[in-house]
């Protein structure tokens, strides 16, 4: 058996080399992440540029102070994951059960805040399909940028939730077992996903709330 | 007339045909000299330096580098080249000349309506004068389409909500395939028909026969009637719209400050995405016609709206 | 190290390797071997690629007659979907770099095993998950799209299971994405000591290449099928014209994945021409820095000319020109490489075992496909070829003579690694040649096909076309036989074949370095690298002072 003190899984030579692998596969994964968000951003782009003054009109029925505050409590989520991380490689198992349960907790906040505000905009019928309505004259290229809406926020929300279910299981078992303890490589990796979903929320957010909003 | 084609060689009808032809015969050529030299060495290589074989091994490794940076310098000139000239050829393909005469083709699945301007319709085969320049403005009422005649070498695809055009001048009479190149379902194969190329004697006997119920303009100033649009755009109307007189062809500058030259996509685009783009100094206010006119309709007024002459507008 | 307690002792008869580590079904379904795990790919895209090719000989034998007649169009349009689908999503993406790839890419850089041997396993996983949706989608009634998908035929008016097809082809997608991930971390992280990177043999370097076209390229193909599937379920979505949507902005998508999925098929194959033609011919492979970067500059260059399938669907002219231009800039690497290999046979002690007939046939194949390539890339040219059996022509000399030569090349050159055993030489030779030939006489007169104007995915066709139809069928025929001679002795050999020993081919690097099969964890000592790579000119010096000293 290996001689050194860290546990490594029997392909590595050892546990730095280990560390390296998982980190750089987190890379590369994410760089699979940004061509993924990537084709709609440019599908965004695309219609926002052939369409100017319908998003602008569009983007005026969105709920700026819900995706205000969901930013900021993106931004703060971020920060304490930030200090899970620091807290993993320091070792000190109770500030890195609390900061990470708290990042969970800030990433279901974000949700809750996503959902109310999808519910209203589902009140205000401005889901795409049967039941869209919006005032002519942009009707139908508001109903595009309201599909690029949902779209890109579904599919963010989608990751917001895989990571709070990963960040909250990661919580209980510092919380339990000794073998988490041990390894930091996980929160590491935990902490590059959590603040790539929150990059991509800061692109999100202007994109979506802001079109024209300075003037 | 059904002259079949000098197997291998497609016939050659239109006066796009004989530019494509030489490219291809040229790339065939230079392709298959490039094979034969790969081939050959290979060959040669096989057989002299075979395991066994006598021929000196002294000096097996050369350096690599200057025989690199020759064949990778070697094909660029050739392909630079022959770049240029397809480049030139498809540019003069995209660009139809003045004068041509126009048909419109509306593509459905799967059939070909043909509308010529002077109201004559024809489904799957199309009567064209030898020697005139001939420009199809196209669209599809459902998916995409390609209209694609071999002997002509020309084919284009035909979109859903949006023209495109593809031009040729017949060159030799005779009849000629139709296909539909793009995939488009069930009878994707079956979607073709027959191109008949005339000499200018049999195409004014093909004309004479039966005279044609309504120009494509006069029958589009029918719809404009019906589907009540002459209620706004006319002089004295209530509703503060444009005149449509003359526009055709002319820069229309719109609410967001840019400048559009009016063209068949511009006119279309606004009576069935209104709000798309607005005429500067007017209210958004008039309703999508999308569901409400026919492809063929829509041709129809938009060869109304050519056809009519330059009057006077006051200007709002 | 764990290798040593684990050895059984020399004497012991069978030698413990991975096969014989365990014997379950479970050791199988659960190994994270990715010697194990290669094996399990070979069977599934066998099977594949029997089901993908049921459906193309269906396909050559309706086209026998103008008229057909043996299928329905409606059974037809099915039979080519599921024919592209399988072969190019269920067969040849994952054919080299799963199979040989898995297998290989830890012996040769001198590993245990890939990174994350789990999430290789997981892949498998999702493969096979993909491949039974698309099946499920071709058994409970077929798709008619074609296998490019384009829309709004796909999203709107097309019948059958089109989003058990996409949701297939997406979730294989994502087993693509793991593989590649985890043999660029493999790569980077996990080589022997002494193996830099330009020691590595150059089917890593394809492998490498291949795998970072899938890491970039198949998200976007994900979120291009799924935005088609949500306009297909709800009816609103970007690419639909009644809202504004642009039907082209979906081929921009697609063939932004599907150009660089080319070249997921072909580079790996390039990868193994590369390691064939040194070892036969007894020499260190000639340019191999050239190689190198020519497979990386055709893997950057390949995810800049998509828009060369799009001359004639109305995207702008200067458009066509620059995607033209840049098509004409790709083939540049690729003939760097056939010159480089040709080169390699110069002044080298040439011998002919089925692998290299391999080799020789991918060269000769590929230079023609690549070189029709260059119709295809010549705007005008394009206009008459496009979407006619030209373009059939052209691909199937690509993927099949190409991506699949290099494939079978590979099979027969590891086959004695893999397995231990050796095959039947002769009906191996019988069988590369049959196969050669069946596939010029299917493909080639289909380029002529294609020039008189014949259109592709056509039941029924002109009668002028029937001559070159039925020797494109009677083509068909003789590959067929061709392909079913290799699974016939191949299978045999498992049981029958005599031994191999650890290097059959005296072939130089890593993975002939240990016993074949090789033992679970790949090494009984951990490899260190001393030597170039291709490192065959000591051997052949030496067997040319011999024959020098007979004359």
């Amino acid at each position: 058996m290996p001689d050194s003190t860290l546990a490594h899984a029997p392909q590595f030579d050892d546990a730095s080399q280990q560390r390296e692998s998982a980190t750089f596969g987190m890379w590369i994964f994410l760089a699979t992440e940004i061509l993924f968000f990537g084709a709609m951003f440019l599908g965004y782009t695309a219609y926002r540029l052939a369409y100017p003054a319908a998003f602008a009109a569009a983007s005026r029925h969105t709920l700026l102070a819900f995706g205000a505050t969901n930013t900021a409590v993106l931004l703060i989520s971020s920060a304490t994951m930030a200090f899970a991380v620091r807290a993993a490689r320091e070792k000190r198992r109770t500030a890195l059960t609390v900061r990470l349960l708290l990042t969970a907790a800030l990433g279901v906040l974000f949700l809750c805040i996503k959902g109310f505000e999808y519910a209203r905009e589902i009140s205000e019928h401005l889901l795409p399909g049967a039941s869209f309505q919006f005032d002519q004259p942009y009707a139908s290229h508001a109903e595009m940028f309201f599909y690029l809406y949902f779209l890109m926020t579904g599919v963010h929300a989608l990751h917001v939730t895989i990571g709070v279910v990963l960040i909250a299981i990661s919580g209980f078992r510092a919380w339990r077992t000794d073998a988490f303890m041990r390894n930091d490589t996980a929160v590491d990796l935990l902490g590059l996903y959590w603040h790539f979903v929150d990059i991509i929320w800061v692109f999100l957010f202007p994109l979506i709330y802001l079109v024209e909003r300075h003037s | 007339m059904n002259n079949p084609s000098s197997f291998p060689f497609p016939e050659q009808a239109s006066n796009l045909a004989p530019g494509v032809d030489w490219i291809f015969y040229t790339l065939t050529a230079l392709c298959g000299a490039m094979t034969l030299l790969v081939v050959a060495l290979i060959t040669l290589f096989c057989v002299r330096y075979r395991r066994g074989s006598r021929a000196s091994r002294a000096n097996a490794n050369p350096r690599s580098l200057p025989w690199e940076v020759g064949w990778t310098l070697l094909p660029l000139p050739i392909f630079l080249a022959i770049f240029f000239w397809a480049a030139k050829t498809y540019f003069r393909m995209s660009r139809p000349p003045k004068g041509a005469m126009e048909i419109n083709v509306v593509a459905k699945q799967w059939m070909w309506k043909i509308q010529h301007s002077d109201g004559r319709r024809e489904i799957n085969e199309l009567h064209i004068p030898v020697g005139r320049a001939v420009k199809l403005v196209m669209i599809s009422q459902d998916v995409i389409h390609d209209f694609y005649v071999p002997a002509f070498r020309t084919k284009q695809d035909v979109l859903p909500g949006r023209y495109t055009t593809e031009w040729f001048t017949p060159t030799k009479p005779g009849k000629y395939h139709l296909f539909c190149a793009q995939y488009c379902g069930l009878d994707h194969a079956i979607m073709g028909g027959w191109i008949y190329v005339m000499m200018p004697a049999d195409y004014a006997q093909w004309l004479a026969q039966g005279q044609p119920p309504d120009s494509l303009a006069a029958r589009g100033e029918r719809v404009f009637y019906t589907l009540g649009c002459s209620g706004c755009h006319a002089a004295n109307s209530k509703i503060r719209a444009p005149l449509l007189d003359g526009i055709y062809g002319k820069p229309a500058p719109l609410s967001d400050g840019t400048i559009v030259t009016v063209d068949d996509q511009y006119l279309r685009d606004s009576i069935l995405l209104p709000n798309k783009q607005i005429a500067a100094g007017y209210e958004p206010v008039m309703p999508t016609f999308q569901n409400r006119i026919s492809e063929e309709d829509l041709t129809a007024v938009i060869a109304y709206l050519k056809s009519l002459g330059s009057v006077e507008r006051n200007d709002p | 190290m764990n290798t040593e307690t684990r050895e059984l002792p020399m004497t012991l008869e069978p030698r413990a390797n991975y096969l014989n580590d365990g014997h379950s079904i479970r050791s199988w379904l659960l190994t994270t071997d990715h010697k194990r795990i290669g094996l399990l790919y070979m069977v599934s895209i066998t099977l594949f690629f029997f089901v993908g090719g049921a459906a193309a000989a269906m396909m050559r034998l309706e086209l026998l007659r103008p008229q057909g007649g043996l299928v329905t169009s409606a059974l037809y349009n099915k039979l080519f979907t599921m024919h592209g689908v399988i072969m190019v999503w269920f067969f040849l993406i994952p054919s080299i770099p799963t199979v040989l790839g898995n297998f290989l890419v830890p012996l040769m850089i001198g590993a245990r095993d890939v990174a994350f041997p789990r999430l290789n396993l997981v892949s498998w996983y999702l493969f096979i998950a993909g491949g039974a949706s698309a099946l499920w989608a071709i058994i409970a009634g077929g798709v008619d799209t074609g296998w490019t998908f384009y829309t709004p035929y796909s999203s709107t008016y097309a019948n059958g299971h089109v989003l058990a097809m996409a949701a297939g082809i997406f979730i294989a997608g994502f087993g693509s994405i793991a593989t590649g991930l985890n043999f660029i971390v493999t790569i980077h992280k996990m080589r022997a000591p002494g193996l830099t990177w330009f020691r590595l043999p150059l089917f890593i370097w394809t492998i490498y290449t291949t795998s970072l076209i899938l890491v970039l390229a198949t998200p976007v193909l994900a979120i291009t099928l799924t935005l088609m599937a949500l306009e297909r379920l709800f009816g609103v979505g970007i690419f639909n014209p009644a809202m504004g949507g642009d039907p082209l902005l979906f081929q921009h998508l697609f063939w932004f994945y599907s150009h660089p999925a080319v070249y997921i098929m072909i580079l790996p194959s390039m990868g193994v021409v590369s390691e064939l033609i040194p070892c036969f011919s007894r020499k260190s492979i000639f340019g191999y820095n050239f190689i190198a970067y020519a497979t990386i500059s055709i893997g950057v260059f390949g995810f800049l000319v998509w828009g060369h399938h799009m001359f004639v669907s109305s995207q702008s002219v200067y458009a066509g020109m620059i995607f033209s231009i840049l098509s004409f800039l790709v083939s540049i690497p690729s003939a760097i490489k056939v010159f480089n290999w040709t080169a390699t046979l110069y002044k080298g002690s040439i011998t002919f075992q089925t692998p290299m007939l391999y080799a020789f046939g991918f060269i000769g194949l590929f230079t023609i496909g690549g070189l029709t390539g260059l119709f295809l890339a010549a705007l005008a040219v394009d206009v008459h070829l496009h979407d006619t059996y030209f373009v059939i022509a052209h691909f199937h000399y690509i993927m099949v003579g190409g991506a699949v030569m290099g494939y079978l090349g590979g099979l027969h050159f590891w086959w004695p690694k893999i397995t231990g055993r050796l095959y039947c030489e002769w009906l191996a030779k019988l069988a590369a040649v049959t196969i050669f030939a069946g596939f010029n006489l299917t493909f080639f007169p289909q380029f002529i096909l294609g020039f008189m104007g014949m259109p592709r995915r056509y039941p029924v066709y002109a009668p002028e076309f029937q001559v070159l139809n039925v020797l494109s069928t009677a083509g068909a025929s003789i590959l067929a036989i061709g392909y079913l001679l290799p699974l016939a002795y191949l299978l045999w050999s498992l049981r029958y074949g005599k031994p191999a020993g650890a290097n059959p081919w005296k072939a130089t690097g890593l993975e002939w370095k240990t016993s074949s099969p090789p033992p679970r964890d790949n090494f009984a000592n951990a490899p260190v690298v001393t030597e170039e790579p291709y490192n065959y000119d000591a051997q052949a010096a030496e067997l040319s002072l011999e024959e020098n000293s007979h004359a």
